[in-house]
């Protein structure tokens, strides 16, 4: 009997593991494919050296193909993996040759030629060329899931081009885009991750499963990936540019930030993304770790909304709130994370006016004005937060009310309402706001994309507004339409720094911080340099 | 007997259909749009309304769920909305490492909690008894996240004897066949990874099984002092049987039922509950993920993947009323 029930507790793990065989269903499997066919947890390095960089971090890569998520965790991984026709340059947002070497503008700026690199091989040996370029910009506008496409180049229902009206190959390395409209940060916005440049014949290979097996011409060349675990890629020894150092690249997915953490003292990680602001003293109280603090790419700010009748219209209410906030209190609630604002871009980016003087806290001073705007008396306003931290503000509710209490101080009574993010884009979008907590993060690292998305009347209608403030003023809109379309860059810095100082008086917002996230690494990790757009390449890092 | 289980599989049917049922209406209830959380706010409106029409979101209720278990009674659980993977393919890596985890929780679950009872019911209000009872009230109440964290600290940061977090360090390298490394290792006879997934899985199984062993030691403390107090006990004591006989052969035999109960619906809740687990020990395992999908309102990932576990659950039910026999013969099913 006794051995019976050995059997039957033997029995019941074999079934349950059983069930587990069951469902794992076969080797093209989640986990990966290395290219052969054999399935393997860990890597299977193909490169001799054992210099391993291990970067840890909180969620794992949606799909290994760019151009079909927005998520920065993605984005890390493929911007190892592909190239795009232009790279950021490694400290800021200016573009140098990546895939192509140069490249010109007709006069209307509607004609782009892009003259290509030679002799570059995708990772499966076959050719980069004009028409796997071209393949790749026709294959971005065949559906609505190429998401960045469509939203960098304004691809409609009617129009899945957008604004690129043709793109050919005019000899083997040879590229032409013609525009139907000119476009000024075009550059930029083509070294995005998103558009970078995978083999056509690995895309029609594997079709729907793409995604799981990417192929570049990047500085690393993907291995395995074991979905919420790791994913494993080793370096391009053939690489055009500067060939990397490390010879393997992990990503490991750490989900807890203290997990994490604890990790990278025990050395089993050599980098860590989304470090809590309170672990910081110990990483420099650490001898083995140091802190490098990611550039700031995004701006955090209350939008007043000047569309409602009432005291939010009126610009002298606007720049008594302004002076009315104490910033230096606010950026307590940031953690040393934070930097003051003052301009509706961050300093990272080209085109930054620093000239511009903040208005300083100053609550006298702010009362003399609302009494001029004839609210002396005070009034009573909404103020529209979300609930859920931001990357650009970890304390939403903390910064409602502080900014509620500093405004006590000038008679104007806040009412704060929360709500989860979805809805809180939905109401602001809406305009139900007096005045709302907002952030951005920068998509190419062009002023354009924070200037006009956020602060031109084009982008200023109820349902679907990027400018929550509403805020319409004409001489901004022909200078940001003007920056559009002019192609030099000294031109464009002029007329960007010139809105920015309209935006300053006019003060449709009160600018509250940028962030710059700090990552923590162990020390024999060498010249890692965070990119301001969220993601670098690691062909530079050096590992002792 | 063979009835019977016909009887309990055929009943799975109406558990399939008011788990789907349940699982459906509940996620549409809860605010959120699928496709808003996959593009992001930077999706133009138009983009948006073309996923939602691909995803059939705008189809009324009725008409998803009729399409729904269309698909999964023809096998099809459906695709992740996040990552276009299918669903089966998407837990195929994950619930092999959830299995794993509990089981081998549930192992040491079973060990030290039906020792630590059988001891304290033995040697009643000794130290021993007081120690462990002591500690299995501290074991049902520990938070596991700080349970986690505190193990982390100790045997990985300071004292260097296990592997912080993960299934397998880096370079070691394993064959996957059924993507339970413990088995898998053994299967290919890989015993250098078997030693590091044994070690990568020991705080994770500890810490998961610390309130399923809390829960099994009090049990089996109580059902074995009802069983010692009761004549046929005194009379294998007069009959002269040794000590240990009395307690494993005829006591805990007839104390088991109960905690073969317990042991039952503890590996049902270690099946749900090992988030907090897989989130501290990085554990890429389903309970997170359906966590995370809920988050992304990913409904058929979320949908079908309580649909399995909820089959799972069922037939571990089953597994343990067909165990009963094995210790009470006089139990009949028919």
């Amino acid at each position: 009997m006794k051995r019976k029930q050995y059997v039957m507790i033997l029995a019941l793990i074999m079934s349950l593991l059983l069930i587990a065989t069951g469902c794992s269903s076969g080797k093209d499997a989640a986990t990966q494919d290395n290219g052969n066919g054999g399935t393997t947890a860990a890597d299977n390095s193909k490169s001799n050296g054992n210099k391993t960089l291990v970067f840890g971090r909180g969620a794992d890569s949606v799909q290994l193909d760019p151009s079909k998520v927005t998520d920065g965790e993605s984005m890390y991984v493929t911007n190892q993996i592909y190239d795009t026709l232009v790279r950021y340059k490694q400290e800021n947002t200016e573009v140098k040759p990546a895939l192509a070497t140069d490249w010109q503008t007709s006069d209307d700026g509607k004609v782009w030629t892009f003259h290509l690199r030679k002799a570059v091989k995708f990772h499966d040996g076959t050719d980069f060329n004009a028409d796997a370029v071209v393949y790749n910009f026709k294959r971005w506008t065949k559906s609505a899931d190429f998401v960045y496409y469509g939203y960098m180049f304004g691809a409609s229902k009617d129009n899945m081009k957008g604004i690129i009206s043709d793109v050919e190959a005019a000899d083997d390395y040879t590229v032409k885009f013609t525009l139907s409209e000119p476009n000024a940060p075009f550059l930029q916005t083509l070294a995005m991750p998103p558009f970078g440049i995978a083999s056509p014949t690995a895309i029609k290979k594997y079709g729907d499963n793409y995604f799981k097996h990417p192929v570049g011409t990047g500085p690393f060349i993907f291995d395995s990936w074991v979905k919420d675990d790791k994913i494993t890629l080793h370096k391009n020894k053939e690489y055009f540019g500067q060939v990397a150092d490390v010879d393997k690249v992990i990503f490991r997915v750490i989900p807890d930030n203290s997990a994490r953490f604890m990790e990278l003292q025990a050395g089993t990680i050599d980098v860590m993304d989304g470090l809590n602001p309170e672990d910081m003293q110990k990483v420099t109280d650490d001898s083995n770790l140091k802190i490098v603090s990611r550039p700031s790419m995004n701006v955090a700010y209350m939008a007043m909304n000047t569309s409602k009748k009432g005291p939010m219209s009126n610009k002298k209410v606007r720049q008594a709130i302004n002076m009315a906030i104490d910033k230096k209190k606010l950026m307590s609630l940031y953690q040393g994370i934070g930097k003051e604002a003052k301009n509706p871009m961050p300093p990272s980016l080209w085109g930054y006016n620093d000239d511009v003087k903040d208005y300083s806290y100053n609550v006298e001073e702010a009362k003399k004005l609302l009494a001029e705007a004839g609210y002396g008396d005070g009034f009573t306003m909404n103020l529209y937060t979300m609930t859920n931290p931001r990357p650009y503000m970890p304390q939403p509710k903390l910064t409602a009310e502080a900014i509620q209490q500093m405004l006590k101080d000038v008679n104007i009574k806040v009412n704060i309402v929360e709500n989860d993010w979805d809805t809180h884009l939905a109401k602001t979008e809406d305009g139900e706001h007096d005045a709302a907590l907002m952030g951005w993060t920068g998509d190419n690292g062009d002023p354009d994309n924070f200037l006009y998305v956020l602060l031109d009347k084009d982008n200023a209608k109820k349902g679907s507004a990027g400018n929550i403030a509403f805020y319409k003023n004409d001489q901004v809109h022909d200078l940001l339409k003007k920056g559009q379309i002019t192609m030099d860059q000294n031109d464009r810095t002029e007329i960007y720094k010139q809105v920015q100082e309209i935006v300053h008086n006019d003060a449709p917002w009160v600018p509250i911080a940028y962030t710059t996230p700090p990552m923590a690494v162990n020390k024999k990790v060498m010249d890692y340099v965070p990119h301001p757009t969220g993601s670098e390449p690691f062909n530079y890092i050096k590992l002792k | 007997m063979i009835n019977y289980i016909i009887r309990r599989l055929l009943l799975l049917i109406p558990v399939f259909i008011g788990v789907s049922l349940l699982a459906f209406s509940l996620l549409r209830l809860i605010p959120g749009d699928p496709a808003k959380s996959m593009l992001g706010n930077k999706a133009t409106a138009a983009q948006l309304q073309s996923l939602r029409l691909e995803l059939g979101l705008d189809d009324p209720l009725p008409v998803q769920y009729k399409d729904y278990m269309e698909d999964v009674f023809q096998g099809d659980l459906g695709y992740s909305i996040k990552s276009h993977d299918s669903v089966l393919e998407e837990i195929s890596t994950r619930l092999p490492a959830t299995l794993e985890l509990s089981v081998v929780a549930l192992i040491f679950a079973i060990v030290i909690g039906v020792l630590a009872g059988i001891i304290s019911a033995v040697k009643r209000n000794s130290w021993f008894d007081h120690v462990s009872m002591t500690g299995a009230l501290f074991g049902v109440s520990m938070p596991i996240f700080w349970l986690g964290l505190m193990m982390i600290w100790l045997f990985s940061v300071t004292l260097h004897w296990l592997p912080p977090s993960g299934r397998l360090s880096v370079g070691v390298h394993l064959q996957l066949i059924t993507n339970i490394y413990l088995l898998d290792s053994l299967l290919t006879g890989n015993w250098q990874a078997f030693k590091d997934s044994f070690e990568h899985i020991l705080m994770p199984a500890l810490a998961l099984g610390t309130i399923p062993m809390a829960v099994i030691a009090r049990m089996t403390r109580s059902s074995m002092l009802e069983v010692l107090n009761q004549d046929f006990i005194r009379t294998a004591h007069a009959k002269g049987l040794a000590k240990y006989l009395i307690i494993f052969q005829h006591a805990l035999k007839n104390a088991f039922l109960p905690i073969l109960t317990v042991i039952g619906s503890q590996f049902g809740f270690l099946l749900g509950g090992a988030v907090l687990t897989e989130t501290i020990f990085s554990w890429p395992g389903v309970g997170r993920y359906v966590y995370q999908s809920i988050l992304s309102r990913d409904y058929p990932v979320v949908q079908s993947t309580i649909l399995i576990i909820a089959v799972l659950f069922v037939l571990i039910n089953l597994i343990t009323d067909i165990l009963y026999k094995y210790f009470d013969p006089r139990i009949r099913y028919d």
